[in-house]
């Protein structure tokens, strides 16, 4: 090999393996401590948390890599959640708060690992059939047309009583969700952000991010890979819905909103977009701190003032560090830790 | 036409509206092929040059390369098929490193696809380190090795010039196309510039296609010239040939109106 190669390719794939092998064993650990000395609100808090890392980093995948202004995450959540909630709805329950279901769904009642990635499967179908006009547009266009998907979702939910109850939406679903799972999904769409971003793939999207017509003059389709970017957000979201729904026990077609979709955008946007460590610490953060804030809102009548926060914070993060906290790469020690990848 | 052709386009027209931008023109670019297109401003070069890399589509001619018909098809298609190119305003990927930007081209000949890359499997690693060890060569023939490492964004405007060629190169082209690559480019770097291209042409055996404002340099450089203007081919041939003709002095010059006073 040529001396001007970068040194990182020396290092070998297993060490980078074995480093976050190790890594995610010391937090799952640190999580099992957490789970056994805390409180089931803290609990829940913290299996809510890793949910939120698992959407924006999900979401970061397709709008930070690929460069894709997609508010469709919401509309997937939505899809995920009703399609999970359905499949492990007690059998007993169906026939009386959902009278009108297909004879196969009616009769079955599904664990939740079959029922999540049934989810998410639903997700993928759904995502390319919208992704194959949808990915034709740029920029603000995707936004307001993903924005569309949420509305007609949210509408779908509303008036397909038969299958979702309408606009009162299912309550009393499991409560299937425990903290490993949550957990889990998290290590999941971080490890397939961080490999699908140090991989070829991931720089024939960020090619596409940052000009897609010399991407596409330099052999990339970009079609193929927004697709790739789009389908593999959309296929975490359903899956991030479909946890949460079972978490919080219920679902209406308002569960998952346009706000949401704005929230998961800042954390983007502040954490910086394409960069996985931004969107972990800031979804992290974000999450603390909402939480924190509501006993403070209650007591001072403030509601609303964890969202005044992070508005204000999305408006000087955007006048004083417009690429957000971490760019789009992520921090030296951060690369160095999980090194053995190339440029890694 | 022939079968050496590279690239055989075929009599493409381009209307904007009522503008006809391309009229009727053709190329046969063959292997290891040099040749210059030039003509004065607003004369259809870079119009010619979109349709022949797929990002505008002709209105009406054809497009054959390696004597597959590539008519109206996307840029990464004909990139597939070995057509590369630079642009006038340079296109790079701003935010990543000179490597990665020469990487993005390898990624169509050997880059993995998704689930080998999620799962990390030996074709996977085997891939990258073609990708990485072929762009690494590519940086040091165009001279780049120094800088490897830079955001492409904070390169000179020189470096950008010969980053986008290298990326261009890394799609492992049999033709490659310049569009005005000497643009804003001072004398000591216009020579480095050509004699990479030469050393694309000859070393590498890349059929070249330059599109330039700059008259002397590629008269200097290529051995065939086409002359476009107002959007028609007004001449062809070699250097001296055209430099003579009546239609290119026409074209750079004007034609001196009747009665007018002359200086």
């Amino acid at each position: 090999m040529s001396k001007t190669a970068p040194e990182a390719e020396k290092a070998s794939p297993l060490s980078g393996f074995s480093v976050a092998v190790a890594t995610v064993a010391v937090v799952a650990f640190a999580v099992w401590l957490a789970q056994i000395s805390l409180s089931a609100y803290l609990g829940t808090l913290l299996a809510l948390l890793f949910i939120n890392v698992a959407l924006a980093v999900s979401l970061n995948l397709t709008n930070g890599l690929s460069g894709l202004f997609s508010l469709g995450h919401p509309a997937f959540m939505t899809i995920g959640g009703y399609s999970a909630a359905i499949l492990t709805y007690p059998e007993r329950r169906k026939s009386v708060m959902l009278p009108d279901l297909p004879e196969f769904l009616a009769t079955n009642e599904v664990a939740l690992f079959p029922a999540v990635l049934a989810a998410g499967l639903i997700a993928i179908v759904v995502a390319i059939v919208v992704g194959f006009p949808v990915l034709r547009l740029r920029g603000h266009y995707l936004a307001v047309a993903t924005l569309g998907l949420i509305v007609i979702v949210q509408n779908l939910a509303t008036n397909w009583s038969g299958i979702t109850r309408g606009g009162s939406g299912l309550s009393g679903i499991p409560r299937l969700t425990t903290i490993w799972w949550a957990f889990g999904l998290m290590v999941l769409v971080i490890a397939v952000t961080w490999r699908v971003k140090f991989s070829s793939l991931g720089r024939a999207m960020m090619a596409t991010r940052e000009n897609p017509l010399a991407a596409e003059c330099a052999g990339v389709s970009t079609f193929r890979v927004r697709m790739v970017a789009f389908v593999l957000g959309a296929f975490f979201a359903a899956i991030a819905g479909a946890l949460l729904v079972h978490l919080i026990s219920v679902i209406t077609p308002k569960t998952y909103s346009v706000l949401l979709a704005f929230n998961l955008v800042v954390m983007v946007v502040i954490g910086g977009t394409g960069s996985i460590s931004g969107a972990v610490i800031i979804a992290a953060g974000l999450t603390v701190l909402s939480e924190t804030l509501r006993p403070m809102e209650e007591s001072l009548g403030l509601y609303g003032m964890s969202q005044v926060i992070v508005a204000l914070s999305l408006i000087l993060i955007l006048f004083f560090r417009p690429q957000g906290l971490f760019g789009s790469g992520e921090p030296i020690f951060i690369r160095r830790f999980f090194s053995g990848r190339f440029l890694g | 036409m022939s079968s050496e052709a590279i690239i055989d386009a075929n009599h493409i027209t381009r209307r904007f509206g009522g503008l006809v931008a391309v009229d009727d023109y053709s190329l046969q670019l063959m292997h290891g092929d040099l040749v210059g297109l030039i003509g004065p401003n607003g004369a259809g070069k870079t119009t010619a040059f979109n349709l022949l890399t797929g990002v505008l589509k002709p209105s009406s001619g054809t497009i054959r390369v390696a004597d597959i018909d590539l008519t109206g098809r996307p840029p990464h298609v004909l990139a597939r098929h070995g057509i590369a190119r630079t642009f006038q305003n340079i296109r790079l990927f701003n935010d990543l490193s000179v490597l990665e930007n020469v990487m993005c081209g390898g990624h169509m000949r050997y880059g993995a696809p998704l689930l080998a890359t999620l799962l990390q499997i030996p074709s996977f690693w085997r891939s990258e380190q073609i990708i990485a060890d072929r762009s690494t060569e590519i940086v040091e023939l165009t001279e780049l090795s120094a800088l490897i490492h830079r955001r492409a964004g904070d390169l000179s405007y020189g470096d950008q010039r010969r980053l986008e060629i290298a990326r261009a190169l890394a799609t492992e082209p049999v033709a490659l196309l310049l569009d005005e690559p000497a643009a804003g480019l001072n004398a000591s770097e216009t020579r480095i510039l050509i004699d990479l291209i030469r050393k694309i042409n000859e070393e590498l055996k890349i059929g070249v296609l330059v599109v330039e404002h700059d008259v002397h340099m590629v008269m200097g450089l290529c051995r065939r010239v086409q002359v476009l203007n107002r959007g028609k081919l007004v001449a062809e041939g070699t250097p001296n040939e055209v430099q003579s003709d009546a239609a290119v002095i026409e074209a750079y010059l004007g034609t001196r109106r009747k009665g007018a006073v002359h200086a």
